[in-house]
């Protein structure tokens, strides 16, 4: 839902911020995939499965935390929330402007 | 050797300890420290409550059943976790943003403030959950039993209902104590939040003690462990290792959908998130958790499955395995960690669960006995919304108890984890429909639910008790009266499906059909498309969207109200701010529709959006939606929305501004109106004593009266008059000195009691003649001061005699409060008059002002002049208070031995 | 036969100072200090002049002027007033409510009499 009248060309770290995001959306797309791959083989599990689902479960993890690292530092320079800190006058977002 | 009552003395002192975490985060909470509450590991840490005892124990056993699908339950919150970017970023902002206290509030306010929506949402979490209580309650008391069995050497089994009593009760008081001891906007609890962060690290500490233990110490490492499994494998009946695809991709979706929607999880999730970052961190560190809580699962299960003897059950290896090895630290550590398993789920779905029926069943029904009342009639609602808090507490916990009673525990009820699930997940497709599309009506949402709801009580939840319960066998096997295709576990003919998985296909399939199309047919009223616009739109917000509009609402009626509910410093706190925010000064805002929106947020924090929502119809008297918010509904595009945003906010900026200079143009031509009048005043006072002098002294000049008496009697008005003459002047050069800054202060210590004393002393003519009762609290008046507290006294009896002069009650009270608060002191007077009329209240202060032209309540308008400017070289200050039984003034000091020259005055040098 | 003159004044010492010079020139002097009662306590004296002040408790001393201006008996009436705001605008408007002196305070005592010789004729 972005608005159409963004730029077409993106400064690089800009352009860095958005792919992240991108990666960010896409992780939870590439867990399902992983998590639906031990059933793709038949039979009793076997202690290969056991390690797949537990290691593709860790590779899911650390990449989880890499993007929170560049997504978190976002919402540190953007804070939310400027209407839910009721007693800051100074949080109103229209006189921030 | 464990004894029972070590056992009992070990949970005990444990207990105490958590009191003491949470005691110790709420008080630092009280004094605003919440850096480290806020911490995101304190946040990542309160997630756990999602692992109960049934994943403690249950996962164990659930693994030594079925392998590797245990997993699935950790599985789907993992997806959510990562996957925070589409989904929780938005429900936490939108949680946040609308001051939303539950899931039932959510959804209640998403479709239009909806209360029979919040009363659906509120009994579906009731039902979904009070078995899951029953169910922690059961493991606790099945794992004192396990000691109890392997002892049986020691100790007697006490009764085991008995125990589960106790546990019910505690956590009842824990709960109320921690949960509903204040009331605050934002719902959030930091004592509880603590606590349970310290409960999951001893969860995941237990587990992970004996998962090495049983890798390292007795299962032969990581060889050994294979080896087991193998052997697992072999020895468990046929398919029980295989994975059966519909389950798998089942109860992760479940699982997912279950950690959206639990009543305890969005509570910890949404309702006690304190800003975004800590979105980020747990997006990576409590899969992390989950993922460690799993790692030992399997080796637990199948070193139990090979070691213990048959029968064993496999629910509770993880105590019975260090158990058989007599390791008894081992195994209490064990037992806390399910304990604490289960004690932090039931405390949080407890608190979740009374908010939800406080805010939208209890406080409903209260409202409508009230109907057209005015404000000061909520009185007692602060009083009331806790009352109902507690009760719903002790009520929820004693339907768990009950349940587990009248279930008889054992294997029924083992299996009620994933009926749960399957339960509250019905309110997924309301919640994230609500979220992500704008045509998402209420009636849809009513339909959905219900829908879902009803197949899930028929083909799952009923079928659960059991043959001897609510349905019968034949009924099971053939359908309600023989028809095939209405058999509970095997709908519509499908009867190849797993039936939890048969239930949530069935239920949510039907659910989201029936939101859907019927979301399609409806057309939703226009606060719903408004909050519709809200809720879709979160993310793209950059402030909060234009509320309703009022013709006639008086902020003082407003104020009132809040008082009652939020309290009356944060009431006139907040009023404050918010004044201030549009450029005026004092309690009271222009009743904005942006301002009413706000105000109803704030409220709905406290009480529910429904409620808050219907409080405020009853004072504004309307609760329709004005011509603007409908242009705003119509204007569908997110273009042009975006467009105006630009526009308006620089409107607003504008409108502020102009209204600021508007107020201080006001101002100056009022005050200009008064300095002439204050001029034609002063002369007037002026040469009404000189008028006598100078007459009564010509009489003297030219001879005087005959009579000795008259003319000695001549003389004394001369007299008479020269006085009250200085005493004018030394008021007017008394302001003058103190606008200047050219003012000495004397500064020393003294009791605010012996301040006031003197005070009354001094106006004991006025109060005496004015017949005026004073009420004051002397116990709270044994405050140290440092200040100069003669001018002090000077403003206190300005204050006094002004109250005895102007307040026109037959009869005339005085109310003098003084407290401390946020490192000031108050001391409040509150008179029982008609109070300061609206219009004038904010020139009061001002000098050469006076009320009414009675010249008879003598003094020239100068004293509440004097008294702002004693309070200003004081370094406190003095306000009109709005909306209370009558006229009432504010002084606020400084408390303490802080410096006493807040500043320095010129004076300084010219006395040296 | 002595003058009458009624001193409408709401400071007792002011008041009690008129009186005296008054009394002593020769004048039958009445006091009253209400301004609500005013203009019947001039209907009940019927003075030959009236002293009139400005600000009064309850009724202003134009308000009492422009009703005594407004009836048949008191029309003629002279009234002489004082005020302790000598400001031009309260002379303008005595002068339109149709006072026939306006002094202010502080007085000087042979000033009020000469003023009120003038207004009675001698």
């Amino acid at each position: 839902m972005r608005s159409q009248r963004e730029p077409l060309f993106l400064a690089r770290q800009s352009y860095r911020r958005r792919r992240v995001e991108d990666a960010a959306r896409l992780l939870p797309l590439l867990g399902v995939v992983l998590f639906l791959l031990p059933l793709m083989v038949g039979g009793e599990i076997g202690s290969v499965r056991l390690a797949f689902v537990f290691s593709s479960w860790f590779i899911l993890i650390l990449s989880a935390m890499l993007l929170a690292r560049h997504l978190g530092r976002d919402a540190e320079q953007r804070p939310i929330g400027s209407q839910s800190k009721p007693l800051a006058p100074s949080e109103d977002p229209a006189g921030r402007r | 050797m464990l004894t029972f009552n070590t056992l009992v003395g070990v949970c005990f002192l444990y207990v105490i300890m958590l009191f003491l975490v949470a005691f110790v985060a709420d008080k630092r909470a009280r004094r605003s420290k919440v850096r480290f509450l806020s911490s995101p590991m304190i946040y990542t840490l309160s997630l756990s409550v999602y692992c109960t005892a049934w994943t403690f124990y249950g996962a164990v056993g659930y693994a030594a059943r079925s392998g590797l699908e245990f997993v699935t339950i950790y599985l789907g919150p993992t997806l959510v976790m990562i996957g925070w970017w589409w989904f929780l970023r938005k429900l936490v902002r939108v949680g946040r943003s609308q001051r939303v206290t539950s899931i039932a509030d959510l959804v209640s306010s998403r479709y239009g403030k909806s209360n029979l929506l919040g009363v659906l949402v509120t009994l579906i979490a009731v039902i979904g959950t009070t078995p899951y209580i029953a169910l922690q309650l059961q493991s606790v008391t099945l794992s004192f039993a396990v000691f109890a069995r392997d002892r049986s050497a020691g100790w007697v089994i006490p009764d085991l209902e008995q125990t589960a009593i106790w546990v019910a009760g505690g956590l009842a008081l824990f709960t109320i104590l921690f949960g509903t001891r204040n009331l605050d906007v934002n719902e959030r609890h930091h004592g509880v939040v603590t606590a349970i962060a310290v409960e999951a690290v001893v969860k995941l500490v237990a587990l992970m003690a004996v998962g090495i233990f049983v890798v390292w110490g007795i299962g032969g490492g990581s060889q050994g462990i294979s080896a087991a499994i193998q052997q697992a494998i072999q020895a468990a009946p046929e398919g029980a290792w295989s994975l059966q695809g519909g389950r798998w991709v089942g109860l992760t979706f479940l699982s997912a959908a279950a950690f959206l929607t639990l009543p305890r999880m969005f509570q910890v999730l949404v309702v006690e998130n304190v800003d975004e970052r800590q979105l980020a961190t747990a997006s990576w560190a409590f899969p992390l958790y989950l993922f460690l809580m799993s790692l030992f699962v399997i080796p637990i299960a199948v070193v139990g499955l090979a070691i213990l003897p048959k029968g064993e059950n496999p629910d509770l290896f993880v105590l019975t395995l260090p158990l058989y090895f007599e390791r008894d630290g081992l195994a209490m550590l064990a037992f806390l960690g399910g304990f604490s398993s289960a004690t932090s789920m039931v405390i949080v779905a407890s608190i979740a669960l009374a908010t939800m029926v406080s805010n939208h069943i209890i406080m409903p029904l209260w409202l409508s006995t009230r109907l057209g009342v005015d404000a000061s009639e909520y009185r007692d609602a602060r009083q009331i919304l806790l009352s109902a808090r507690r009760l719903s507490i002790v009520g929820i916990l004693a339907l768990g108890y009950f349940y587990y009673r009248i279930s008889g525990g054992g294997a029924a009820l083992a299996a009620i984890g994933l009926i749960s699930f399957a339960g509250v997940a019905q309110v997924l497709p309301a919640m994230a429909g609500g979220l992500f599309w704008r045509g998402a009506s209420r009636s849809g949402a009513v339909a959905g639910l219900i829908t879902g709801f009803v197949i899930w009580a028929y083909t799952l939840f009923l079928p659960s008790f059991g043959e001897a319960g609510v349905m019968s066998a034949s009924m099971l096997a053939d359908g309600p009266w023989g028809i095939a295709a209405l058999r509970p576990q095997a709908l519509f003919g499908v009867d190849g499906l797993d039936p939890v998985v048969h239930a949530l296909f069935w239920s949510l399939i039907l659910n989201c059909s029936v939101f859907v199309s019927v979301s399609l047919l409806s057309f939703p009223s226009p606060l719903e498309r408004l909050q519709a616009a809200q809720f879709v739109n979160v993310l793209d917000q950059s402030g909060p969207a234009r509320g309703r509009s009022f013709n006639a609402a008086t902020s003082e009626d407003l104020l009132v109200m809040a008082q009652e509910i939020m309290g009356s410093d944060q009431a006139q706190a907040w009023f404050q701010a918010q004044a201030e925010q549009q450029g005026k000064q004092g309690y009271l805002p222009d009743t904005t529709p942006d301002f009413i929106g706000r105000l109803e947020r704030e409220l709905s924090g406290l009480v529910g959006t429904a409620t808050a929502h219907a409080m405020i119809g009853q004072i504004l008297g309307g609760t329709t939606v004005s011509v603007d918010d409908l242009l705003a509904v119509a204007d569908e595009t997110q273009q042009m929305l975006e467009q105006t945003s630009q526009l308006e906010a620089k409107q607003l900026e504008l409108t502020t501004t102009a209204r600021q200079l508007s107020e201080v143009n006001e101002k100056l031509t009022q005050l200009s109106i008064q300095k002439d009048a204050f001029l034609s005043q002063i002369s007037h006072e002026l040469r009404t004593p000189m008028t006598s002098i100078r007459a009564f002294s010509e009489i003297l000049r030219d001879g005087g009266a005959n009579d000795p008496e008259a003319a000695a009697r001549h003389a004394s008005i001369i007299h008479d008059e020269s006085v009250r003459l200085t005493r004018l002047l030394d008021d007017l050069l008394d302001l003058s000195v103190l606008e200047n800054g050219q003012v000495q202060l004397y500064p020393r210590r003294e009791v605010m009691r012996e301040v006031l004393d003197r005070a009354i002393a001094a106006t004991s003519s006025v109060i005496d003649q004015e017949k005026m009762h004073i009420h004051r609290n002397r116990s709270d008046e044994g405050v140290a001061l440092y200040t100069d507290t003669d001018r002090l006294a000077q403003v206190f009896i300005n204050l006094i005699s002004n109250a005895a002069k102007y307040c026109d009650a037959k009869d005339k009270r005085l109310a003098i409060r003084v407290r401390q608060r946020g490192g000031r002191l108050q001391v409040d007077f509150v008179d029982n008059g008609s109070g300061v009329p609206l219009e004038s209240q904010s020139m009061i202060f001002e000098k050469f002002s006076r009320l009414s032209d009675q010249a008879a309540a003598g003094g020239a308008g100068l004293g509440l002049a004097i008294c702002r400017e004693i309070m200003d070289k004081l370094d406190g200050s003095i306000t009109y208070l709005p909306g209370q039984s009558g006229a009432a003034f504010r002084v606020t000091l400084p408390i303490g031995t802080q410096s006493p020259f807040g500043r320095t005055w010129p004076s300084d040098i010219n006395h040296l | 036969m002595k003058r009458q003159v009624l001193v409408i004044e709401d400071e007792p010492n002011i008041a009690e100072a008129i009186s005296f010079i008054l009394s002593r020139d020769g004048w039958s002097v009445s006091t009253h200090a209400s301004g609500t009662t005013a203009v019947q306590a001039v209907r009940d004296a019927k003075p030959d002049v009236l002293i009139l002040d400005v600000m009064l408790p309850g009724k202003s001393g134009y308000d009492i002027l422009q009703d005594l201006r407004s009836a048949d008996d008191t029309r003629a009436l002279p009234v002489l007033m004082l005020t302790a705001r000598g400001q031009k605008t309260d002379r303008d408007l005595a002068e339109r409510l149709g006072v026939n002196r306006f002094m202010t305070k502080p007085f000087s005592n042979s000033e009020i009499l000469t003023n009120l010789r003038e207004l009675v004729g001698g």
